[in-house]
């Protein structure tokens, strides 16, 4: 029972992860109707920077913070350098620019860094059991850490203006020109925004998994799955998929498939969503008279 | 004085085809402008053409100052506000956040007292405020464009056929509101319409395109009693 009731803690922790990314991808996918495939790959870059500040003696939460700013900054320049240019260009365009980018990025940090696995510190340590001895210090420190995120961004696209005019540029390019809205500028912001949240889920997930250039390459596939459960065009439904693939995939692997088959997991449930209802469990049809 | 807004040989188009072979046209301050032809006459291209949609060629002035080939964002920010075919709105927001994008641009403490002010006019925005655009009347997706467009305080509304797909009833509804925002507010219209009636009665200038070329001009007046005019669009 015991054994149990730490698998779904353990999932949920994992899942926050995936949630965040599933956002990352749902965000650019709003925007551009294009799934990013290389936003694992800007996550684990931006987690080696975050790993060469703290080798380089600044303490883990100035690094953690300076990293989401960068990371923001680099996202915002992918889309105004590379995705701008693109912009009408047809879907397969945008699929081999997302496909270039992930080899670029992926590759570049391989050069860069090595592709020697290194050790990512936990900024959560503590010597007592937490809640019975049911979930690590890392665990528990890393989901609060995700939904803190979660609920600003949540809050940041409900209640302030700028994230209003994002949603509407969204939406609707043409009808937010027409209210003065400055389409492009929020096509970067929303890029540095996935990137910046993409960039936490790798701070949090490397000391679990290890740094390594290909560090993120499983957590996209679970992270889609998960935006694909939740519904690609819903926010808040990539969310609720990304934890609940991470309870799944934690309990098959426990008690079904083993660890060996957990990846196989989330491409079921990748096939098995777009076969059964591709609009996922919260995807939003909307309805609109004509 | 110059007129709020002044198009001389205005020519724009999709591609290598152009659509509008220079047009002169005024919008008075405060005044109504109603553009009337047939189906593919370059109304609609008209519009678009002034609010930096489409490419153009020849000037384009709204107060005075020029505004052609700046970015369609850039001339909403400058008081032009458009409701173009297809209405505009955003579908998938609520009613309220509608009416926030309309405000978007505004800086000043107003736009509250703006709202209570489209709620007044269009009383039946107010009984759908939280419910999604998508979901609201034809009638009411017209006002809601309406009203969006209004909330930007803009100088001058471009109005692409208000009256389009509606029922006579709600036709009669959202001219009769027409009628008090230009009492009321003092915005400058640029009207395109299939219901040229109805537009010439609200109007008090009319240009009538053929073919991407204006072929009469004049009062509003003149053209009701214009004998082609009447038998090609009035219908009497």
């Amino acid at each position: 029972m015991d054994g149990l009731a730490h698998q779904i803690v353990a999932g949920i922790a994992t899942g926050g992860i995936y949630a965040a990314v599933s956002l990352a991808l749902v965000m650019i996918y709003q925007a551009t109707h294009h799934v990013n495939f290389a936003q694992g790959e800007m996550a684990t870059l931006s987690t080696f920077i975050a790993w060469s500040m703290i080798e380089a003696g600044i303490p883990y939460w100035v690094a953690f913070f300076a990293t989401i700013a960068i990371s923001f900054v680099i996202g915002a320049a992918v889309e105004r350098l590379l995705m701008r240019p693109v912009q009408n260009a047809p879907v397969l365009t945008h699929v081999g620019v997302f496909i270039g980018l992930l080899l670029i990025v992926g590759n570049a940090t391989g050069w860069i860094f090595g592709y020697t696995t290194k050790l990512f510190p936990t900024p959560f340590e503590s010597d007592k059991p937490l809640l019975g001895g049911l979930v690590s210090a890392h665990e528990l420190g890393s989901t609060a850490v995700t939904l803190a995120v979660l609920s600003l961004v949540y809050l940041f696209f409900r209640h302030t203006r700028l994230g209003l005019a994002m949603r509407a540029a969204a939406y609707n390019p043409r009808s937010a020109r027409l209210v003065g809205i400055r389409v492009g500028w929020m096509l970067a912001l929303g890029w540095g925004l996935a990137a910046a949240i993409g960039a936490v889920a790798g701070m949090m997930v490397a000391p679990v998994v290890f740094l390594d250039p290909t560090m993120m390459l499983g957590i996209l596939l679970y992270a889609f799955a998960g935006a694909l459960l939740g519904g690609i065009d819903n926010p808040s439904g990539a969310v609720i998929g990304g934890f609940a693939v991470g309870v799944l995939e934690n309990l098959a692997g426990a008690y079904v498939v083993g660890t060996e088959l957990k990846l196989t997991v989330a491409l079921a449930i990748i096939i098995g969503v777009l076969v059964v209802k591709p609009s996922g469990l919260f995807g939003r049809v909307v309805m609109s008279r004509v | 004085m110059p007129a709020l807004l002044e198009a001389k040989g205005l020519t724009a188009g999709y591609g290598a085809a152009p659509v509008l072979h220079g047009l002169d046209f005024e919008v008075e301050e405060g005044g109504v402008t109603a553009l009337l032809g047939a189906n593919g006459a370059g109304k609609t291209t008209t519009l678009r053409a002034v609010c930096g949609m489409v490419r153009t060629t020849g000037e384009i002035r709204l107060g005075g100052q020029s505004i052609a080939g700046r970015a369609t964002e850039d001339i909403a920010r400058l008081g032009l506000a458009h409701v173009p075919d297809g209405r505009g709105t955003f579908m998938e927001l609520t009613v309220e956040e509608n009416f926030r994008l309309g405000a978007y641009v505004r800086r000043d403490r107003e736009v509250q007292a703006d709202f209570e002010r489209m709620w007044e006019w269009f009383p039946r925005l107010r009984q759908r405020w939280r419910q999604q655009a998508g979901t609201l009347s034809g009638g009411e997706q017209q006002m809601l464009a309406i009203a969006r467009a209004l909330l930007l305080r803009p100088r001058l509304l471009l109005l692409d056929e208000p009256s389009f797909g509606l029922a006579p009833l709600i036709v009669q509804e959202i001219f009769a509101i027409m009628r008090r925002i230009r009492e009321e507010s003092g915005v400058g219209i640029l009207l395109v319409e299939q219901n040229a009636n109805l537009a010439l009665e609200l109007a008090d200038r009319a240009y009538l395109l053929e073919t991407g070329r204006i072929v009469v001009a004049g009062p509003a007046a003149e053209l009701r009693e214009d004998e082609a005019i009447r038998r090609s669009y009035l219908g009497y």
